[in-house]
């Protein structure tokens, strides 16, 4: 193995993440080169060094303030609330629903229209009519006379029982 | 993580208390200032709650994670670049919890030996300034590499880069750190 292949490996190598095999051959490289056996000890050293810095830790107020943070957002709305309409809204949507309907009633009345006069000159065209009709309702002596379609019905009743 | 997606609050509080701590370390020593770590630290579970209904299994939920969490980091030290470059790395950063010359009096005070903690103070320090004086993806790569202990396919992704490009970006940055702490390595050889 040459130097500048060791490169790429020395830090592997370091940390212990080769395999048998690459760790091998890299200690074979070791034993014949002081260049790289040097470099290699110079590398554990500044990991070592690098040990030494101390870890601090979050302030008290740290999660609080994520909580706080993720608290103040605002909430997702799933893609179907879309058609979830709020009350006021519906409530809008039926009033505007209401007086479209009444207006155009208004225009449009279901009931046909009743002129008086035209009535009045409708009932005087059916007057003769209505006074044959009274005329022969209120006649006198053809109440007396007996319903002959009605007789033969009361007889056959009669017979049969 | 499906849990959270499923609406199950307490396992986002569990998630929250268990990320935490990596991430406000690595967003820290990201852009070294603790009040902005938080803050961004705060934005990327933001993002994950944000996501929850999105969120799909294909990668381990450290890598998504962690990608959110660098993104945001490198946007911020790309913003902040000029502001940055004003200010001395030697100068005292009084929010710094790390260092800080107004804290090392008090400790030094509680500190049996005053001398061993001001060299171990000095050793920090030089530590913490080799590592951003890396460029800003060499630095997350680092970060990454030696305190989440993430694999290289996973900072791979996490960087939006091949594996081999990876290993030479680490291989560049832990080059970087060995010239600049040079003193130490060889202290650290000796001993």
């Amino acid at each position: 193995m040459s130097c500048a292949r060791m490169e790429s490996k020395i830090l592997g190598y370091v940390d212990g993440r080769l395999n048998e095999s690459e760790r091998a051959q890299m200690e074979k490289h070791f034993a014949t080169c002081a260049a790289c056996r040097l470099r290699v000890n110079e590398f554990r050293a500044v990991t070592s060094l690098l040990d030494e810095l101390p870890v601090i830790e979050p302030s008290e107020a740290f999660d609080l303030r994520v909580h706080a943070r993720v608290a103040a957002e605002p909430a997702k709305q799933s893609w179907w609330a879309w058609f979830m309409p709020s009350p006021r809204v519906a409530f809008a949507a039926a009033l505007l629903l209401l007086a479209t309907v009444w207006i155009g009633y208004e225009k449009n009345p279901i009931l046909p229209s009743w002129d008086p006069k035209e009535a009045d000159a409708q009932l005087m065209e059916d007057m003769p009519v209505l006074e044959d009709h009274d005329v022969i309702s209120n006649f006198e002596p053809l109440k007396d006379l007996p319903q002959p379609v009605q007789a033969e019905e009361t007889d056959q009743t009669n017979q049969t029982m | 993580m499906l849990d959270v997606k499923a609406g199950d609050e307490q396992s986002f509080a569990l998630l929250l208390h268990r990320y935490r701590t990596p991430l406000v370390n690595f967003l820290y020593r990201m852009v070294r200032n603790r009040e902005q770590a938080e803050d961004l630290a705060q934005e990327v579970f933001l993002r994950v709650y944000r996501a929850r209904e999105d969120y799909v299994p294909s990668a381990k939920f450290t890598t998504w994670l962690f990608r959110i969490a660098t993104n945001l980091a490198l946007n911020s030290v790309r913003d902040n670049r000029y502001q940055r470059m004003e200010i001395s790395l030697d100068a005292p950063v009084t929010t710094d919890a790390e260092d800080g010359d107004e804290k090392t009096l008090d400790l030094a005070e509680k500190h049996p030996n005053i001398e061993q903690h001001l060299i171990e103070e000095t050793r920090r320090k030089m530590i913490r300034h080799a590592i951003e004086k890396l460029p800003e993806k060499q630095r997350a790569a680092v970060l990454l590499h030696k305190y989440q202990e993430l694999d290289y396919g996973e900072i791979a992704k996490i960087l939006n880069c091949s594996e081999s490009a990876l290993k030479s970006l680490l291989f560049r940055a832990y080059e970087s750190l060995r010239v600049e702490l040079a003193p130490l390595v060889a202290q650290q050889g000796k001993s």
